[in-house]
Parts: structure tokens; sequence; C-alpha cells
């Protein structure tokens, strides 16, 4: 039985977990499987789910960044700026994407040519984003935006706007990473730099493109993040790069890189996602639910890496056979 | 000197789908050198993980000094007085000598704390003892591979170690070091110490060993004295058929030069390297590690960047700055580090294959993934590559099967000219044979070679010419007609 189980969850991994967790979460609540309801949770994981796109191209290169709240915040706040002057969404639209990028170039500057460990550049950036973000809105909120808000609580017929935009940059992202030679460059990069390197493969260009791919996520967050929130908040979205982070590992993302897909990446939102909506719905305490949420993501990764060296366990073992046979 | 130090009888040992080990019988002489060979997966590894009680075996038992004992741990192995000298030395590079040599045994005073004079007391007297000129505070990254080798077995022998297992111990040392290993071999005899000695270079084997035993499919085939078996008995044991001949050297029609090497130079590594290579030949570079050979090919690839020379690809001058420009001109180099700068290992054989054509299988925004399986397939299907999958995981596989999946990905990139940078470094002789004949087929077909090797045997087999280089000139050229192991060691030496 045991066998058969560990044989299962070998083939679906997160995915059975995903599909655990929807089936527990419509028993414990008849909530759960209403339409508003789903369409609700998925609207509120658009930014968290942008974020986590960003954070996984950079992991699976073998790198990170720690200053997405920060600089969601300013692009965010920037962009509202924009709008309230021109009152032109696209302006307002392409200031945030360029600003998330322009950030992110210094932070790709840093770790590709300066060499300095992800960590620490993208720490730096967390502080010098913020503290733009507080100087120039003089730490005071944005209020009353107008139509900016459409982005992030318009509808589009049954659809929130942010779902149509994160439905077009799932299947951009799934295309870069299945489809383009940059893609199969960053597996290369994260599973083994050197031997990418000696293969030909550029890859501080590579890392450029990954930082500047993140920041326009993380600018394009800011923008539906501000505008869900009807206001400009330079003090928003503490602690988000974690909320990405989270995502991408529970979706299968290796931390020691090479390893992840777009499809585990959603998967682990939604985990996290369906988790805390059912929570939500039944009343439990707010405080017991982030302890029972920690507790689930650190079950769900052990879950899907137990099965991964299994799975290798086994690789090896018919390699062996094959060893004898000859 | 006929005393049985250690005897394993009837040791079974079965993975899930496989019997690693099915009845083994071995035994150590006190005082003795015993040689272990076997082709990669014959079992070696796993019967020296049953002795180092990193295992446990499934039936049978281990003697020492004909009482059964049973080990459980590699500490307990250490208790017996059994140690165990890895391939790869795994070592903190910021620990000092001293610490290392007492690493897990660290002298205390009252309250717990070290006692830091009696360490550096005792590691002071066993330096002088063993005749080494470096001090005991000396960090472990300013030494040599080899000094860090011998310090090692000195800590084996501080431990009380009686039965020292030493894998592939010269595998990354030079050649006078390897003198140096075995003066060491030869005083551990002398002292009653049995020695279990791994390794693939018959020569050394030959050289060292008292006794040889032949591991196959993880059976013994054949154990007796060294003296009685002879270099084609071992081999054809080893891979259970004979080899007729180890070179499968054939000629090839030579064309014109494709690549000529003038004045190249990189200030402290290497001056005023000239060379050339033709079409359809092998040129070997021999030389000892660190007459800068490897830094050469590097800065030839544009590994690495080179202060001044010219380099000519089929007479036309290209200025090479990085890897992709190389392979552009149609030029590449197998790294003689797999693990370093070779494979990707979490990523699948075929990933790995295709990562130097990447342009080839992904074009107009959309990864042609059946030309690319098509493709990789084909070449494993010529390389010989046995792998379960194309999906598998390339760190599943063995050495010459890694080794072959590089090959793979450079002949996807249809170079003309290959470097080889010890090709067949770390794997069995079924693998080496397989890759030689590869090289063989390849320069048929009107690719040039250069093949550089600390083995000398597979230079003389393969080469049409062989480079000498020595610290970091090249000392000399010879032809195929007048190879000879003397005069390249006097090249190497600078003699």
């Amino acid at each position: 039985m045991k066998d058969r189980v560990s044989h299962f969850l070998q083939k679906t991994g997160i995915f059975a977990v995903l599909a655990l967790i929807f089936l527990v979460c419509s028993f414990i609540s008849k909530d759960f499987l209403k339409y508003n309801n789903l369409i609700n949770v998925t609207r509120q994981l658009c930014v968290g789910i942008l974020i986590a796109y960003g954070e996984m191209l950079l992991i699976i290169s073998g790198f990170l960044d720690l200053s997405v709240g920060s600089v969601l915040a300013l692009s965010g706040v920037v962009s509202i700026m924009v709008f309230k002057s021109t009152g032109n969404i696209f302006a307002a639209l392409t200031t945030a994407l360029l600003i998330g990028i322009i950030c992110n170039i210094v932070n790709a500057f840093f770790v590709a040519q300066l060499k300095v460990p992800a960590f620490i550049a993208t720490l730096g950036m967390m502080q010098v984003a913020r503290g733009i973000a507080l100087y120039i809105t003089g730490g005071k909120n944005i209020l009353q935006l107008g139509n900016y808000v459409k982005v992030g609580q318009g509808m589009l017929g049954p659809v929130p706007v942010p779902v149509i935009i994160v439905v077009f940059v799932t299947v951009f992202v799934w295309w870069l990473l299945n489809h383009t030679r940059y893609g199969r460059s960053l597996y290369a990069i994260g599973g083994n730099r050197a031997a990418a390197e000696a293969s030909g493969i550029d890859s501080k260009r590579s890392i450029y493109l990954s930082y500047i791919i993140n920041g326009a996520m993380v600018g394009l967050a800011g923008v539906i993040f501000m505008a869900r929130n009807n206001a400009g908040l330079p003090n928003g979205a503490v602690g988000y790069e974690m909320t990405g982070l989270t995502a991408a590992i529970v979706g299968g993302t290796s931390f020691t890189g090479g390893i992840g897909s777009v499809s585990g990446t959603v998967a682990g939102a939604f985990i996290i996602g369906f988790l805390e909506n059912v929570m939500n719905l039944i009343g439990v305490n707010a405080y017991i639910q982030q302890i029972i949420e920690g507790l689930i993501i650190a079950l769900a990764v052990a879950v899907d890496i137990t099965v991964k060296l299994r799975k290798s366990g086994r690789v090896i073992i018919v390699k062996e056979n094959k060893v004898k046979s000859n | 000197m006929d005393k049985i130090k250690m005897r394993l009888s009837k040791i079974e040992k079965s993975f899930p789908g496989v019997k690693a080990l099915d009845g083994i019988e071995f035994s150590v002489r006190e005082g003795t050198v015993h040689a272990l060979c076997g082709e990669n997966g014959a079992g070696k590894s796993t019967l020296m993980k049953i002795i180092m009680g990193l295992y446990k075996a499934d039936k049978g038992s281990i003697f020492l000094d004909e009482k059964e004992v049973d080990i459980k741990n590699p500490i307990q192995a250490r208790d017996l007085g059994i140690s165990m000298i890895a391939q790869e030395l795994s070592y903190v590079p910021e620990l000092s000598v001293e610490e290392n040599l007492f690493l897990g045994r660290l002298p205390l005073k009252a309250l717990g704390m070290i006692d830091w004079k009696k360490v550096r007391q005792e590691s002071k007297k066993f330096l002088e003892e063993e005749n080494l000129s470096y001090k005991p505070w000396q960090k472990l990254k300013t030494l040599t591979v080899s000094d860090i080798q011998i310090l090692e077995i000195i800590k084996a022998v501080t431990n009380n170690a009686k039965i020292i297992i030493m894998d592939e111990p010269t595998s990354s040392i030079t050649q006078s070091e390897v003198e140096n290993l075995f003066k060491k071999v030869e005083e551990l005899k002398k002292k009653g110490v049995s020695i279990i000695y791994i390794s693939h270079k018959m020569d050394e084997v030959f050289r060292i060993a008292d006794d040889i035993s032949i591991l196959r499919d993880g059976k013994v085939v054949a154990s007796k004295k060294a003296s009685e078996f002879d270099l084609e008995s071992v081999i054809s044991l080893m891979v259970g058929r004979k080899i007729e001949n180890a070179y499968p050297k054939e000629d090839a029609e030579l064309g014109d030069k494709v690549l000529e090497i003038d004045k190249l130079s990189k200030d402290k590594l290497f001056e005023d390297i000239d060379f050339y290579v033709k079409k359809g030949e092998i040129v070997g570079f021999a030389g000892l590690v660190g007459a800068g050979r490897t830094e050469v090919m590097r800065a030839i690839y544009g590994l690495d960047h080179k202060d001044s020379g010219s380099v000519k690809i089929k007479s036309k001058e290209v200025n090479i700055k990085n890897p992709a420009d190389s392979i552009k001109e149609g030029l590449i180099l197998l790294s003689e580090s797999r693990k370093d700068d070779g494979i990707v290992p979490v990523r699948s054989v075929m990933e790995n294959a295709s990562l130097a054509s990447l342009q080839k299988f992904i074009y107009s925004g959309f990864a042609h993934r059946k030309k690319e399986r098509n493709a990789v397939y084909e070449s494993f299907m010529k390389m010989n590559v046995k792998t379960p999958t194309l999906d598998t995981p390339i760190s599943s596989l063995s050495g010459g099967n890694q080794q072959k999946v590089l090959l793979s990905r450079w002949m996807l990139s249809e170079p003309d000219i290959l470097i080889l940078d010890e090709p067949t470094r770390g794997i069995d002789i079924g693998a080496k044979f397989e890759i030689y004949k590869l090289m063989t087929d390849m320069v048929k077909e009107g690719k040039a070679i250069i093949m550089v090797s600390s083995e000398l045997p597979e230079l003389i087999g393969m080469c049409d010419r062989i480079y000498v280089m020595n610290k970091g000139r090249i000392s000399g050229m010879l032809k195929r007609d007048e190879f000879s192991q003397e005069d390249i060691m006097r090249y190497a030496t600078g003699l």
C-alpha cells in the first residue's frame, strides 16, 4: 500500500498534493467550490503568482531577489503619480514596468558584473527602493486612484482583469522556459554555470535577462497590488518576496538551481491560496492560520523531496541493472 | 608474512533489483599490498563500503585476525584499525594541518577545552618524523593534492590503522608524487600494515601489488599472487572478454593544417607556445601536472584570456574571445574535469547532450523537441551511451557513460577540431577502448584531435605526434616512429 501511494505521488508529485488539498477544502466548507469564491482566490493570488514567476526564473539559474516587496511598492507609487498627472493608464503601466526593470538591471549589474552574492545585492536594493518610495511620497499613502483601480478590480465579463493578465504572463513564461534558448540556458546555468559557459552559453546575458523579466513582473504586480488596494502604499507589500519564493519552492523549484517549472509554481501558489481561503471560510483564528500554513508548506515540500529522492534512487538501480546485463 | 590479517567470507549484498555482491571471498595478508581490480560497477566500492561499515552486508562475515567482527559504522571501522583514503579527498581547505591531523579526536583539557599545546607538539613531532617540510599551522588549501594525500595516510597510521584502503590514489597527482606515495606504501608494509589498493592503472598495480583480486559482476573471478598474473590476463578477466589491441589506432589521411598556434603566451602560465594540427591527425600533449597544458587549451578555446599570440583556423586568423566564438569556428574543448565544467548533473542526458548546439533545435521561437530527441538518440547510438531513457539525469550514469554523453554534446556541434583534455580519466577499460575507437573514427572522417593526457601509454598508442610541455613551454616534439616513454619523460622533466 505504502509503495502504491509513493508510486502514485512519483508520477504526479506536487499536483497530487494540490488535488488532495482541493478535495479536502471542498469537504471542509460548502462555500469553497462556489464560482465567486474560486475566482476570488484566483484574483488574490495574481500578485503572488507574478512575483513567483520572477523568483522562479532567478532560482532556476541559481539566484534570487529579496527586493521584490520594495521595488513593487516603488513602481506602484510612481506609476500612480504618473497616472494622476497624465490620466493615461498605459503611461502609468509603462512607468511601473520601467522602474521594476531599472531596479533589476542594477541588481543584475551587482550580481553578474561585480559578482556580489544575489542575496546581498538584492538585500541592498530592498532598502534603497523602499527608501525612495517613502521619500517621494513623504511616507504618505496616495488616495483616490480613479480609473487606475480597474487594473486590479475590473472585470472582463465574468473574469477579473488581473486574472487575464496573469494568464497571458503564464503563457509567456511557459514559452520562455520551454521554447527559447534562454530558457534552456537558465536550467544549465543553475545546474552548473561553469559547464554552461564552457558550452558556449553567455551566462551574463541570461542573468541580466532574468532580472529584467523579474523586474517587469514586479512592476506589473505593483500596479495590480496598488489598484486592488485602491491606494498608493509606499509602505505596502513588505515581505512579498517571501510569498513569491514560497510559491516557487512549494511548486518544486530547487533552491540548488537547475530545476523548476511554470506548472509547479502555479500549483505551489494555489496550494497556499486554497489553504488560506478555506481557513478564512471556516473562520480559523488568524494566528492559528499562520501556524497551520507554515506546517503544511514544510510538509508539502518534504513530500515532494522524498518522492524525488526515491525516484532518482530507482533510476540508479536501473543503471546498475544495465551494467550487469552487459 | 603469510598471516591473514582480514578475511571476508561469503559476502552478499543486494540492492532492489540487482545483486551487487555475490558470495565474495577475499583475504588480505599482513604487511602486503592487495590490489583490487575491476570495471566500474563491478562491485569494488560496494565491497569497500561494507568493510568501512557504510553498508551492511546481507550475508557473510568479516574476520580480523581470524576473529569475526561486526562493523556497523566508519567509527567502529577506525577503532578496529581500518582506514580509507578516498579517491576524491574531502578536506576543509580553511583548516590547518594540525587541526586536520586531529580532526575528530582533539585532545581535551579540563572543562572540555581543547589542548592546543599538545596538538601543536604532537603534530610537529609527526611532521618531523615523516620528513615533511610544511608547518602545523599551514592551512590545507596551501598544500598540493599529494601533500594532503600523504597527510591522510599519516593520519590513518596515527589512528593505528592496520588496514588502509586506497581508492585510485594516483588519479590526481604527478609522476614524482606517485613515487613518493609508493615509497610511503613500502614503509607501511614494513610496519606490518596491509593495504587494499584500488586502481585502474595496470602499471601501478603490477609495480606495487603482492596479490591481485579481480572483481567482475559482483564476484571474485580470480585472486592470487601478482606474479602469477600478466597484464593481458588481468584485463581479459576484468572485462570478461579479450581486448585484442588496447589502442585501436588506424592511419587516417592527413590533410592541410587546420589549427596553427603562434607564440601564444600568458603571464606566469605559459610562454611562446607554437604548434599545429593537421586534418586527420591526433596530436598528443604530454607533460607533468602543472606544465601548463590545460591552461594553453583553455586559452585557445576562449575559456581563459591570453596575453599574446595568434590562433589560425584553416589558415585564417581568428579572434576567439569566448567558447561561443570557438564553437562557431568549429573548435571545441572536452574539459579535463567532468564534474566542474562538463556535466549539468540535475538535467537530463538529452539536455546535456544538446547544450552546445541549442540553435539547431530551438529556433523561430519554438523548440523542435522531436528533432532534438532524434539527433541525440542517433548520437548516443553511435557513441554507445548506455542510459535507461533520454530523460534520465546525467548524474545517475557511470563516469564512462557521462563522458560519452559529453562527447556526444561536442559531436552534435559538428566540430572540425577537437581538444580532448584527459578524455579517459577515471573511466574503466571497456569505456576507454570505446573512446579510442571513436577518436579513430573521427579522424577518419577528417576531423583533427588534440589529446592532452597524463597517461603516456595512451598517448603513445593513439597519437601521430606528441608535443611535450615543461614549465609552461613546449620542450619537445616527437613523431610516431620516435615515440619512447623515456624521451617523453626526459622532455617533460626538462632534463
